[in-house]
């Protein structure tokens, strides 16, 4: 009797864990289904991707849709602006973000609580808000054919500083004042001790940096004038507008490229930046 | 490991006669920030009293703009509307099913974390991106939705076309782009639930409901309120998911704030003084939230 009952339990259990097992699946499908359903569509042929019911693999599979990306829009343009202006954001990060954080970290100075106040207020401050004036300035320093308004409103972020702050400070004294003890002047301080411990921070800082930079669409949107300046994000439209109707392979295959870049470097770091996403939310 | 607490002990730090080395250090980020967050900031609350439209001289209109906004025109009624109503829903689906999921995948197994990362990935694409996969898979002609409906023998949908579903459409997408960010966070306060609790529960054979209501639920919602006001901000300056996938359409079924003031300022005769006060009044809502935040972060910190 009390075998029996423990069996079925066990057979309802395995059994549950089955649902589970195929339900958790399901929801993988999902949620990555989208980006399944992207890259074949990008191999369609239009009247294929139009066919009902819709077919799961490309019968066609031509690559098609993307040599009339190529024909129709100037990507290597696109794409050069787009690194350009990624890799211009982090650079300056590199730079304006890391001497802040050190300054604030390691320094007392006259006027440095409010300044710090400054720099959590610009924290909670969105470019949705300041976008109007920051046009205007730009428009009035002639600026608005340049990469510049797209680079120089990012060279220092107020997440940035805050984020490599908190690790400068995490560098215990012990090390500083040793260093110091063998003459080490704050440069080499900076160079041989605060850096090499906060490394990993600072990576994780400028990747997000990266990230935002490349996937972001409002901000070129409206500071952008021509296509000659524009980033891979703004490419999309020219192909929805170059067309009477939309013809979706090839706005996936533009879609697709736009995406390949992030989804690599995901598949190449997940782990690190699952992590540090998790610390960042709990702080 | 609470940030921006604590203030560095003095010792070991600067010896004084440092003199100009710091404000060479913070100087540089200090005056960017001044040119592209304040000086902004204050010129839109400025811009907001003048009738301005980049080419003619601005004129003072004291505070007709903001009379047009809330007395005079409806449309912007009609965005703050939308916007709330998008902000309502993304919230209610984001936090329930962040902490169905967090509670499902609590375990640490293989194929927890495998979904766990499948449901990251849509986080780190760009909006953009996500909003035209969805556009084609809404599309109400060949959209595999509809297909999938028919499939079924169920009537068909027009998704984005239908003015009644069309925002929650939008909203959809970006509750499945960020749920697996948001899931990270819950499952991380989960997870740090101290074991003496869980185990003195277990001893008592507390039914797993009740375990849910009197210990998870209270442990972690520091953490759901500091998401609650994170998505409610995200949510009201939202703007790509929007701008790609309706541009406010149908009719202005899908205007929100931002779409709103982008209209105003580069679309319609460029009216940047109108669309300032716009700007200012979501600065107002913007600045509300803030102070929520603040006060959470503050509480917390009491509490640990």
């Amino acid at each position: 009797m009390n075998l029996t009952s423990s069996r079925s339990v066990r057979l309802r259990r395995r059994a549950m864990g089955l649902l589970s097992l195929l339900f958790k699946l399901a929801m993988a499908v999902f949620f990555l289904f989208p980006f399944y359903w992207m890259i074949t569509t990008a191999f369609k042929t239009y009247g294929e991707s139009i066919r009902f019911p819709p077919t799961l693999w490309p019968e066609s599979f031509t690559p098609e849709a993307f040599s009339d990306v190529w024909q129709r829009i100037d990507i290597p343009r696109y794409l050069k602006n787009s690194l350009l202006v990624s890799l211009g954001v982090v650079t300056l990060q590199a730079v304006f973000n890391v001497t802040a954080a050190y300054g604030f970290a390691r320094y007392e100075f006259r006027g440095k609580r409010w300044m710090w106040a400054l720099v959590m207020l610009a924290f909670m401050i969105p470019t949705q808000i300041t976008f109007v004036p920051v046009y205007i300035l730009f428009s009035k320093a002639k600026l608005l054919g340049t990469l510049w308004p797209q680079i120089l409103p990012f060279a220092a972020n107020a997440y940035g500083i805050f984020l490599i702050r908190q690790s400068f400070l995490q560098v215990p004294d012990e090390l500083v004042e040793a260093a110091r003890m063998d003459h080490a002047g704050e440069l080499k301080i900076l160079t041989h001790i605060m850096l090499p411990m906060c490394r990993s921070s600072i990576i994780t800082a400028e990747l997000f940096s990266f990230i935002s930079t490349w996937n972001s669409y409002f901000w070129p949107l409206v500071m952008t004038n021509s296509d000659k300046v524009r980033p891979l994000t703004l490419a999309m439209q020219r192909l929805q507008d170059a067309h009477q109707g939309l013809e979706w392979p090839v706005l996936m295959a533009a879609n697709s490229l736009l995406v390949l870049p992030v989804l690599l470097l995901f598949l190449l770091l997940s782990r690190q930046l699952l992590s540090s996403f998790g610390y960042r939310g709990i702080k | 490991m609470r940030p921006g607490r604590k203030l560095p002990r003095p010792s070991g730090r600067k010896s004084s006669g440092t003199g100009l080395v710091p404000y060479l250090l913070v100087g540089p980020a200090m005056l960017l920030l001044l040119i592209f967050v304040f000086y902004p900031l204050v010129n839109l609350v400025y811009l907001s009293f003048f009738d301005y439209n980049l080419i003619r001289e601005k004129t003072f209109v004291g505070l007709k703009n903001y009379e047009v906004l809330f007395f005079v025109k409806t449309d912007f009624l009609d965005a703050l509307r939308n916007t709330a109503v998008y902000t309502l829903s993304v919230l209610f689906f984001s936090l329930l099913l962040a902490v169905l999921f967090a509670l499902w995948l609590e375990p640490d197994s293989r194929i927890n974390r495998f979904l766990q990362k499948s449901m990251f990935t849509p986080y780190l694409i760009s909006m953009v991106s996500c909003a035209y996969i969805w556009s084609w898979m809404y599309d109400a002609d060949s959209g595999i939705l509809n297909a999938m409906l028919a499939l079924f023998g169920l009537p068909l949908s027009r998704w984005l076309n239908d003015s009644d579903l069309a925002l929650f459409c939008v909203a959809a997408v970006a509750v499945w782009k960020s749920l697996g960010y948001y899931l990270i966070i819950v499952l991380a306060s989960i997870r740090s639930i101290p074991a003496e609790i869980l185990e003195a529960a277990a001893l008592d054979n507390t039914p797993p409901v009740r375990k849910f209501f009197r210990i998870t639920l209270p442990m972690i919602s520091p953490q759901l309120f500091f998401l609650l006001i994170t998505i409610t901000i995200s949510s009201f300056k939202v703007f790509d998911v929007v701008r790609v996938m309706t541009d406010g359409g149908p009719g202005n079924a899908t205007d929100v704030l931002v779409t709103y003031i982008y209209r105003y300022a580069f679309q319609m005769n460029a009216r940047v003084g109108y669309a300032s006060a716009a700007g200012t009044v979501l600065l107002v809502i913007l600045m509300i939230l803030t102070y929520f935040y603040f006060q959470v972060l503050s509480k917390r910190v009491h509490y640990q």
